[in-house]
């Protein structure tokens, strides 16, 4: 008996192209004072937990990015085993 | 001209497109439901808009896993008319039938009016009827219409004439005004390299009426079905 293991996919968009969340984001902060903080990026992150038992999983985590989690026209991923 | 009009858990413009096709057109118009596997002998399959899976993860990436998605792609495969509207182009997209993506509009509204698109290409089986250069007025509602593509596609699809509608102004002019939602190139609908896969953000389906403010809309589905017609005719030679 194994346990389960966790992956955590963060998704990102890819450099250069725009994210107008992010720009919002940071044209409030500055508003609210915090005008330190130059630039904001925004992304999603998917908690997957994952059978213990199962083969491959790397190579089917990565196809479960590709596949679903991530555009890869204007979006990238990086992945994350707890 | 037989049409098919894909039905996916929150589609909401598949009655107008049904009703387009069947009140106006006097065509033959079937829905498809996400769960077949059956496109009815449809000459054109019509993924409509609304907000399919309840645009989760990102608008059109559930809808493609569909079990008439498969179907669908292997009718475009083999050169069957697929036709994106709105949301329809958004799962074209996700399914890399069309090239791109459509991400959130640069002003992070949901934008619903009237806009003018020229028509760049009118050599297409979703344009000819109407005249290269023209100035159509056909309304848009959508929050996630920025067409983007990385350096060098974009380039690629102006040089293969894939453009087929352009946001402009009243006179034509393609300016950055009369861009809605942030589109490269003011892009608002594409085809695929063959040709036979369509998307554009506007509503042709709600420009079919003067009840409705414009008929400027019908072109496109006449476009196909002359289309159509000239296929099953060229097909009995």
């Amino acid at each position: 008996m194994t346990d389960s293991q966790k992956a955590v996919v963060y998704v990102r968009l890819k450099e250069g192209v725009l994210d107008p969340q992010g720009v919002t984001i940071q044209k409030a902060l500055e508003q609210m004072g915090y005008d330190e903080i130059e630039k904001v990026r925004t992304g999603r992150f998917f908690e997957l937990q994952i059978d213990g038992n199962a083969a491959n999983i790397d190579q089917r985590i990565d196809e479960v990015c590709t596949k679903l989690l991530a555009n890869p026209v204007i979006e990238k991923f990086t992945v994350e085993k707890a | 001209m037989k049409v098919g009009v894909v039905t996916f858990p929150g589609s909401n413009c598949d009655y107008d497109a049904y009703a387009a096709i069947r009140n106006i057109l006097n065509e033959e118009v079937n829905f498809l439901w996400h769960k077949s596997d059956d496109l009815m002998g449809s000459d054109l399959v019509i993924l409509p808009g609304g907000f399919s899976y309840g645009d989760y993860l990102r608008a059109g990436a559930i809808a493609k896993f569909s079990p008439i998605m498969k179907e669908v792609i292997k009718f475009a495969n083999e050169g069957g008319l697929v036709a994106g509207i709105c949301n329809g182009f958004q799962i074209l997209a996700e399914s890399s039938l069309l090239p791109g993506a459509l991400m959130r509009n640069d002003h992070l509204r949901f934008s619903c009016k009237y806009v003018n698109l020229r028509v760049e290409n009118n050599k297409t089986a979703f344009s000819s009827c109407y005249k290269e250069g023209q100035v159509v007025r056909i309304p848009i509602a959508h929050a996630e219409g920025n067409f983007y593509h990385f350096d060098g596609e974009v380039e690629k699809l102006e040089a293969n004439r894939q453009v087929v509608f352009r946001y402009c102004d009243e006179q034509g002019k393609i300016t950055a005004e009369s861009n809605p939602n942030g589109s490269l190139n003011n892009i608002a609908g594409i085809c695929s390299e063959r040709g036979n896969v369509f998307g554009m953000m506007p509503h042709p389906e709600r420009a079919v009426e003067e009840i409705l403010g414009s008929t400027d809309g019908l072109g496109l589905f006449e476009s196909v079905r002359l289309a159509t017609s000239t296929m099953t005719t060229a097909d009995a030679q």
